[in-house]
């Protein structure tokens, strides 16, 4: 076994902690665009008519079959074909997590959906609310505070899966150590440590997750 | 942006023989890392279970550390750091003599990360069961082994069918991840292929096809395995 030196780890740390920065970008606005995305896939699946609906029903379970990596891969070839001319591979990647992700909200907000009594919606179209009214206003907002755990939970997976992006060589998190790590050709120390870094920060957050549950399940 | 069509190129050698092989090793990381996820994910699943503090404190720490470090860092840990961390004999003997050590550690990385999950719902399955059977066995004077064995376990794998299903899925789309150790499998070559023709949006569609036609079959084979073994007068599931 050879002797670890973690002082270049140290010393790449601002190279890293960029990458980090990365990381947390593409997943935060791919959350808010897939929750947002998947939420209206859910309701068009719930209440659209049939071909419409099954269109939608098409999207996610088309999407849910295929590999992320096979996903990233598309829009990297197909992002820049379709606008084009050439986008970076942050772009095509938040395009590709946005759209895979939507496919998978939107089965836990469908579920959620399901799980407001008809009696909600029923109510709310008596009142006289149009049905996009009663979503907005009656059973969306409740839908969407009961699944938040799944949800996050879910968000917790597209952090892990944020790592992929790798593929496309977009400078997130694994990408920046992999490089360094080839560099100073310090293999061990760079992949334990972002190993660390990977558990500590989705180890919390799904505790704080957990915490969360319990909080809901008291209340 | 012109993009010339030219569908014919999956049809025509080497890349129609690329696509098969992709299917083969797809097929063969996938299978071998299923066996190994069952056979860690239900020993872990029990142990989380079991009334003994120490075995359940093993069970969630293994599920803990492999649920919480993405898939494709499991995997270079596997692959380029372990061979490093272990005595020098034996890390020679991976690095020399081993055959495509990028498939089996890939087999592994894959079998231990999906064992972290069927442990999960292993032990969903064995703890829906309810305390009822389990109190009612003791009173009966079964052992722990023997409530295992003929009560516990025969009902908490027809609850675990389903979602195993999902985590069947789960492996064939995940070993799309070998790529990154230098595994061809599916998705390896269709990249390849793309390399070699500048046809992207031809070989991704016939590796899309292929998982998409992968899952269906295991989609149709569980319920299948589901109908046979329902309990009698039970809501069959699926």
């Amino acid at each position: 076994m050879r002797n670890l030196d973690w002082s270049a780890v140290v010393h790449a740390w601002p190279f890293l902690w960029q990458g980090l920065q990365t990381s947390f970008v593409l997943v935060a606005l791919a959350m808010a665009g897939g929750i947002l995305l998947g939420t209206m896939i859910a309701v068009v699946r719930l209440s659209a008519s049939r071909p419409v609906a099954a269109v939608a029903a098409g999207y996610v379970n088309g999407l849910r079959s295929v590999p992320l990596i096979m996903v990233i891969f598309w829009f990297y070839l197909l992002v820049p074909l379709f606008i084009g001319r050439p986008v970076g591979a942050f772009t095509s990647a938040l395009v590709a997590f946005t759209l895979f992700e939507a496919a998978y909200y939107s089965e836990i907000m469908r579920a959620g959906i399901n799980g407001i009594s008809g009696g909600q919606m029923a109510a709310a179209l008596a009142i006289g609310m149009t049905r996009m009214q009663a979503y907005r206003y009656v059973v969306l907002p409740q839908a969407l505070r009961r699944m938040t755990p799944i949800l996050l939970t879910q968000s917790i997976a597209l952090f892990q899966d944020s790592s992929l992006v790798y593929v496309i060589g977009l400078h997130d998190f694994m990408t920046s150590v992999g490089i360094v790590a080839n560099r100073e050709a310090r293999l061990i120390e760079f992949y334990l440590f972002a190993a660390l870094v990977y558990f500590a920060i989705c180890f919390s957050a799904s505790r704080v997750v957990k915490r969360l549950q319990h909080r809901m399940a008291a209340a | 942006m012109q993009y010339r069509w030219n569908w014919t190129i999956l049809f025509v050698e080497p890349y129609f023989g690329w696509l098969l092989a992709g299917v083969k090793w797809t097929l063969l990381v996938a299978g071998a890392a299923w066996f190994i996820a069952l056979a860690i994910g239900c020993v872990v699943g029990v142990l989380g279970t079991l009334p003994s503090r120490i075995c359940r404190a093993i069970a969630s720490a293994y599920v803990d550390v492999f649920r919480n470090i993405p898939l494709l860092l499991q995997l270079f840990l596997w692959y380029f750091v372990l061979p490093e961390l272990l005595p020098a004999h034996f890390g020679l003997w991976i690095k020399r003599d081993l055959s495509m050590p990028e498939y089996w550690f890939s087999v592994v990385g894959l079998g231990c990360f999906t064992a972290s999950r069927i442990a999960e719902q292993v032990r969903a399955g064995i703890e829906s069961i309810g305390a009822g059977q389990r109190m009612a066995a003791a009173a009966m004077g079964f052992t722990t082994a023997q409530t295992y064995r003929y009560i516990l376990l025969p009902l908490a794998a027809r609850n675990v069918l389903p979602p195993l299903t999902s985590e069947a899925l789960n492996i064939i789309k995940n070993s799309s991840l070998a790529l990154t150790v230098g595994v061809l499998e599916l998705t390896g070559q269709s990249r390849q292929i793309e390399a070699a023709t500048f046809q992207g949006i031809e070989a991704l569609t016939a590796a899309t096809v292929v998982y998409v036609m992968l899952t269906l079959c295991v989609i149709v084979g569980m319920r299948v395995i589901e109908r046979r073994v329902a309990i009698p007068g039970t809501l069959g599931r699926g």
